[in-house]
């Protein structure tokens, strides 16, 4: 009770002090909280003694005065943190010891910072996204290309074009990863690859077979041609380099660039991987589905997806003889497939003339649109607009997966029907090929306006074109690993800790197995009763603890 | 209604001039970089293959002692030199930039049992089996003068010696333990416990005036200078040959035992080791700390040098080559980059401390690489494939042979113990912790 009243009387005085310090602030404007709580704890105490004070005083308010206005980093939204985090935050509460704690502390902090200074260096990017800003009455549906084009700068106009290509239509085409250069195959035998954007042509051939599609390999130097027969891999001067005879009949290329896989599906049924690095087929499974000729990767997690006439899809990896996943999407046949590059939404269209979206975290049902003839080619852009084309419309769609739309964001006719759709990578341009040809539409909002060099450059010498070849090479991705999870091997394999352990414990505790063993006969007394059954378990013994040591290992 | 798409302007992306550097505009957007871990597992593992790739941590043999290689002593202020004393009572001074002998002195008859040197690097001592200490004046440039400065000569044999690290005294050991100051002939303090003789003494380097050393009744003495009764031992079941201090961790220290282990005691608890280090397949025969404190190396009876982290059990290296023979002794240079072994068939030989490290000036992009790759092989040091590939070695049939056969027997005396006690009464075997098997006892 005693000791109550000098405590307050202890924090009186100094709260005296403090105020008579204090005096000075009334005058000071440019003062933070930091600083004050230094002048309040009495950090200038020292300089105040003695008979300068005055002086002294003068000079701290001095001070004060030019304190930073901004002090510290300019603050970070939470919400662009938690964009650059992987996982969520690691509690030290189990860790074993202090030391531990304090590893995983120190651990736990340089994570956050890495992600603040990813989130900071946002600030870098130097382009904005592409956009239609219309008024709240006016609707973009019906705004043309034409309109676009008038409006936006020459350079951008100049992407709106059209190559009228009658003769060996329709067209299936394919842009490389950095978006510079496109590729076009004519179902009739003509290929030619273009950097589409200075219109200077890399190679014009006609092979002279049907061809059923084409991709580009990692980079622009390669493509492959699925022709009637064989697949073909040809330069981009249009010399052949190889004829892939282990890949028969293909109707459909799928280039999986960071495993250097080319997947293949053919007329019968038989959906192949063959690694481009190496020359050979790493895998090949019969589906027993019938005809393949709907397929598209899952950018995400690099497995195919398969379309077929039952209104199932099918996931594939090419470890599994069997598809990951078989899901039921309409019920007529699927006409098309595609998968977001998140791997988060798939979007399907049957003959039952509608478009389903899916998400591949539940494997449920988003939306379902009824399109009027139903939608032939679907394809996702990196800002996850959908390109549908039915007969010779091509409708974009924005942000149709997480709310349901009424109305498409664009729309426009083609000349002919639509056989081939891509979006170009980090452009607003969508490519489409048709039997008259192929037509370059600008959708603004739809390309990723920030590339990273380090990982795909629209704007790459020949010599960081080949340092990139030689980087991807040596981070490709065994095709072991292709599975739905891509993040599993980041992470801490607790489950099958969790089974060994289970399973370990079932031998050991559980009653053994029967062992069918007759111990042989042996003589001078050593096959008596006793004896027999002694070695009968030491043999059961043995087989239990080799089944141990084999699951430990 | 306004319309924005995207159009880059080429000249913010392309370099002005062929002289420029390329820009490299960078998003660290995930989305953008997909196959984040698998990609950087992969990168993991190809670090780990170029790892064991470059490990050829064999730089050199210095050759010219006509005896086996009995002690190492390295110089406190130059790290291009280095001292050897052999069986046969010569000294040699080596340059280790040159790879090349500097100087050579015949100091004793018999064995140079042990050498020490000054903290100002200007002179050194040594003993040998012919009971003298002789203090040596050494030049800069590594030149020893023909005739030592001072001789003492002594009633025993000296088996070691070993300098104080701050003021101008040493201690030496055989029968007892001498506390001599420099200046003086006789030893200005000695120490005894029991009759055996001992064999090994080093002064701490932080607590500088606790010296440790290993006594033949298989015991470990802990001294302090500035009494006069030791302070206290621990015996073990088998003999200790050396002592090391560790250098920043001022109470630990680890003894190289004959029981093909090294363990690592806490002066202040000395009942049971903190760690037993457990590789080797014979005894251990010398251990030194690197300066960092973080890892030892030790010289094994079994042809191999081996470097252990301080706190684990086993060893992360092995060296060894077909010519090498039983390793004598064994030093961690100053600078944490090199470790000299001295051996039975008269040669001194160089090693990296890290087996696959890069010598010389390393350029800012080939740093910035080996530290990103050497931290990928710590994120992913527990995958079964990196595990696998970081830690084998390719061991003598000698050795491989023999720890199989260690195998076999811990196995053996594992199950003979574990069936003891399943058919005894509960309690009647106890169990017995691997660290404390080796204590016979502690004596204050």
């Amino acid at each position: 009770m005693e000791k109550i009243p000098e405590k307050i009387n202890k924090k009186k005085t100094n709260n005296k002090k403090a105020s008579r310090y204090f005096q000075p602030q009334e005058e000071v404007y440019n003062i933070d909280d930091k600083s004050l709580k230094k002048f309040k704890s009495g950090h200038w105490k020292k300089r105040q003694d003695g008979k300068t004070r005055k002086k002294n005083d003068e000079r701290a308010v001095k001070r004060l005065r030019k304190v930073d206005k901004f002090l510290g980093d300019a603050p970070i939204s939470k919400e662009k943190i938690k964009k650059y985090k992987r996982g969520s935050d690691m509690e030290a509460t189990h860790a074993r010891t202090y030391f531990h704690k304090t590893v995983f502390e120190q651990k736990e902090k340089k994570l956050e910072l890495a992600a603040k200074q990813a989130a900071r260096s946002e600030l870098l990017l130097q382009e904005t996204s592409g956009f239609i800003d219309a008024e709240s009455d006016e609707e973009t549906t019906y705004i043309s290309q034409h309109d676009i084009v008038k409006a936006v700068d020459i350079n951008s106009a100049s992407k709106y074009f059209e190559l009228t290509l009658t003769d060996f239509g329709p067209y299936k085409i394919h842009y490389t990863r950095n978006g510079r250069f496109l590729l076009m195959g004519g179902a009739k035998g003509h290929v030619a690859a273009i950097d589409w954007q200075t219109k200077k042509l890399l190679c014009e051939m006609n092979v002279m077979e049907t061809v059923q599609d084409i991709k580009w390999l990692h980079q622009e130097t390669m493509f492959a041609v699925a022709q009637k027969q064989w697949t073909y891999i040809y330069d981009n001067q249009g010399i052949e380099l190889h004829c892939l005879k282990a890949l028969d009949c293909v109707l459909n290329l799928e280039f999986l660039p960071y495993h250097f896989l080319l997947a293949s599906s053919n007329s019968k049924g038989y959906l192949s991987w063959l690694d481009v690095s190496i020359g050979q087929k790493v895998a090949g499974h019969s589906t027993g589905m019938g005809r393949l000729d709907i397929m598209c990767q899952n950018p995400y997690n690099a497995t195919i997806c398969l379309g077929h006439s039952g209104g199932t899809v099918t996931m594939w990896s090419p470890n599994v003889k069997e598809p990951l996943i078989k899901m039921l999407c309409h019920g007529g046949g699927v006409r098309s497939v595609t998968v977001d590059k998140k791997g988060r939404y798939m979007c399907t269209s049957g003959i039952d003339r509608t478009m389903k979206i899916w998400d591949l975290r539940t494997y449920k049902m988003l939306q379902s649109y009824k399109i009027g003839m139903g939608a032939s080619h679907l394809a996702f852009s990196q800002k996850n607009s959908l390109a549908v084309s039915k007969g010779n419309i091509v409708e974009i769609y924005k942000d149709c997966c997480q709310e349901t739309v009424t109305s498409p964001f664009l729309t426009q006719r083609l000349p002919s029907s639509v056989f081939g759709l891509q979006f170009c990578p980090f452009e607003d341009v969508l490519g489409v090929g048709h039997s008259n040809g192929f037509s370059s539409l600008i959708i603004p909002g739809s390309g990723e306006p920030n590339f990273d060099a380090m990982e795909s450059n629209p704007y790459q010498t020949k010599k960081q074109r080949r340092q990139a070849e030689v980087k991807m090479l040596l981070d490709k991705v065994p095709y072991e690993m292709i599975h739905l999870d891509t993040g599993k091997i980041g992470q801490v394999d607790q489950k099958t800790l969790e089974d060994k352990i289970e399973e370990s414990n079932k031998i050991l505790f559980l009653k053994p197995k029967k062992i069918e063993y007759e111990p042989s006969y042996k003589m001078k007394g050593r096959s008596k009763g006793l004896k027999k059954e002694q070695r009968k378990k030491g043999v059961i013994e043995e087989h239990k603890r080799r089944k141990l040591k084999k699951l430990w290992t | 209604m306004k319309i924005k798409v995207l159009s880059r302007n080429p000249d913010d992306y392309l370099r002005e001039t062929k002289r420029d550097i390329h820009k490299v505009p960078r998003n660290y957007d995930p989305e953008l970089h997909p196959f984040e871990a698998p990609r950087e597992y992969v990168r993991a593992l190809n670090a780990t293959k170029l790892e064991r790739v470059f490990a050829k941590p064999f730089l050199g043999a210095l050759d010219g002692h006509r005896d086996g290689v009995r002690s190492l002593c390295k110089h406190p202020t130059a790290l291009s030199l280095l001292l050897s004393g052999a069986c046969d009572g010569e000294v040699k001074v080596w340059s280790l930039a040159k790879r090349s002998c500097l100087q050579t002195i015949q100091a004793h008859e018999g064995m140079v049992q042990g050498l020490c040197m000054h903290q100002s690097g200007r002179y050194f001592f040594s003993v040998g089996n012919d009971k003298t200490i002789k203090q040596w004046s050494l030049s800069d440039c590594g030149q020893i003068e023909e005739e030592p400065q001072s001789t003492i000569l002594g009633k025993t044999i000296f088996t070691s010696i070993d300098h104080h690290w701050s003021q101008n005294m040493f201690a030496t050991c055989g029968q007892q333990l001498d506390i001599w100051d420099e200046d003086r002939t006789e030893p200005v303090r000695s120490f005894t416990w029991g009759v055996d003789s001992l064999h090994a003494v080093k002064f701490n380097p932080i607590e500088t005036n606790i010296v440790g050393s290993c006594a033949s009744d298989r015991s470990i003495i802990l001294y302090d200078m500035r009494g006069s009764a030791p302070l206290r031992k621990v015996i073990l079941k088998l003999r200790s040959n050396t002592i090391a201090w560790n250098p920043m961790e001022a109470f630990i220290f680890t003894v190289a035992n004959e029981d093909y282990n090294l363990y690592s005691f806490d002066m202040r608890k000395l009942s049971m080791p903190v760690t037993v280090h457990m590789d080797h397949v014979s005894a251990v025969m010398d251990v030194d700390y690197s300066p960092t404190g973080r890892e030892f190396a030790s010289a094994g009876y079994d042809k191999v040098v081996r470097i252990f982290p301080a706190d684990r059990t086993h060893s992360r290296e092995i060296y060894h080559t077909k010519r090498m023979q039983r390793v004598e002794t064994v030093r961690w240079s100053l600078d944490n980059k090199y470790i000299l072994s001295g051996s039975d068939e008269m040669n001194i030989r160089i090693w990296k401390a890290q087996a696959s490290e890069k010598l010389g000036v390393l350029k800012p992009r080939e740093k910035t690489a080996f530290n990103y790759n050497s931290k990928l092989k710590e994120k992913f040091a527990f995958h079964p494939e990196v595990k696998r590939i970081s830690r084998h070695r390719h061991v003598p049939k000698m050795i491989y042979n023999q720890q199989k056969e260690m195998r076999i027997i811990r196995q053996s005396q594992k199950r003979k113990e574990a069936n003891r006690r399943k058919h005894s009464k509960p309690g009647a075997v106890p169990y017995v912790p691997e660290r404390k098997k080796s204590i016979i006892k502690e004596i204050e």
